[in-house]
């Protein structure tokens, strides 16, 4: 869809470009220049690591800093409590790592710098990236139900109370429910993080373009897809804040089938 | 019918998933509030199962969604 003219590529922004490094630096046929996706994947860990070290002196009165980090280590604490009860304890570190990573690279991704010349990648609109860490979660998975229960692990597929002449179905229906959570997991994230921001570009050329045919359709067109973008841009806060949410929620979920079974 | 505008016009009909899964999304927001506001002290311990219904709604429009990227940019 690379029209020239006047459009605006709303793709553009998913590219990946190295910012230094070549293609000549590969280790087994794999490029391993600093992209920009690399670069604010650090920019993110970096964000993180200054975010929590507000909070992790464990002074007796907390400051304001302490009461952020304090409340969203007992939010993600609350949700595998609630989730998987007093085993859920074990996971917190991984679920919260999990949580905040993702809700800092979307939060980043839609910061405005672009007005000072920086652009935002967001690299949660890349499957490679939330593919990767649907996986590790889906292994994580894997290894704590076999670590726990082994080979019973796999009564996971007959959910208590099935039918004797279902038998021969269920389980191959549980399974590939099983099998494709790791994909629905890591293409929910990249989805809605990739369809808002191509929402917020198109609409962004409408402003531009409507700008320049003129002072009538700038007002007519240009206004309300500005006022629209508004809308649309604290929805996407919205959505970054609830797909983080999501991930780590079902996480846990599927870390409860693995320490509880059904 | 070029093959090219058959693409565009699959893609175009996919967005009508997106459509179905809003409505899909409405209904979950919309009972849960039904019963939230009928039992408001059960409503907080249930909201981990409120956006398992989003997620799980919502991910159905998403996958339209891919489907339109996919006929646009692949296929």
């Amino acid at each position: 869809m690379a029209e020239g003219g006047g459009k605006i590529d709303p793709m553009h922004q998913f590219l990946v470009e190295p910012l230094f490094g070549t293609q000549d630096w590969q280790i087994a046929g794999y490029n391993i220049a600093f992209t920009n996706s690399a670069m604010w994947m650090a920019v993110a860990t970096v964000a993180l690591i200054a975010f929590m070290s507000l909070g992790t002196k464990g002074k007796v009165i907390p400051g304001r800093g302490q009461v952020m980090v304090e409340g969203f280590v007992r939010f993600i604490d609350n949700m595998l409590a609630s989730n998987i009860g007093p085993e859920g304890k074990r996971y917190v570190p991984y679920v919260f790592s999990l949580f905040m990573f993702i809700l800092f690279a979307n939060v980043l991704g839609l910061l405005p710098l672009g007005v000072v010349g920086v652009h935002p990648f967001t690299f949660t609109s890349h499957f490679t990236i939330t593919g990767i860490l649907a996986i590790l979660s889906f292994t994580i998975v894997l290894v704590v139900g076999f670590w726990r229960h082994g080979l019973h692990f796999f009564s996971l597929f007959v959910p208590h109370g099935t039918p004797w002449w279902l038998l021969p179905v269920i389980p191959l229906i549980e399974f590939v429910s099983f099998m494709v959570r790791p994909f629905s997991l890591g293409l929910r994230l990249f989805v809605a993080m990739t369809a808002g921001h191509i929402l917020l570009k198109v609409l962004a050329g409408f402003v531009v373009n409507a700008g320049n045919a003129g002072l009538g359709v700038g007002l007519l067109v240009g206004i309300p897809s500005f006022g629209l973008m508004v809308g649309i841009s604290a929805l996407e806060l919205l959505v970054a804040g609830i797909q983080a949410y999501v991930f780590a929620l079902l996480t846990s979920l599927y870390l409860n089938d693995a320490v509880n079974l059904h | 019918m070029d093959a090219e505008a058959a693409k565009l016009l699959g893609a175009g009909l996919a967005a009508v998933g997106a459509g179905l899964a809003s409505l899909g999304v409405g209904n979950v927001f919309g009972k849960f509030l039904e019963g939230a506001l009928r039992n408001p002290g059960a409503a907080d311990a249930q909201q981990g199962r409120l956006f398992i219904g989003f997620a799980g709604a919502e991910l159905l429009g998403l996958l339209s969604f891919v489907v339109a990227m996919i006929l646009v940019f692949v296929a």
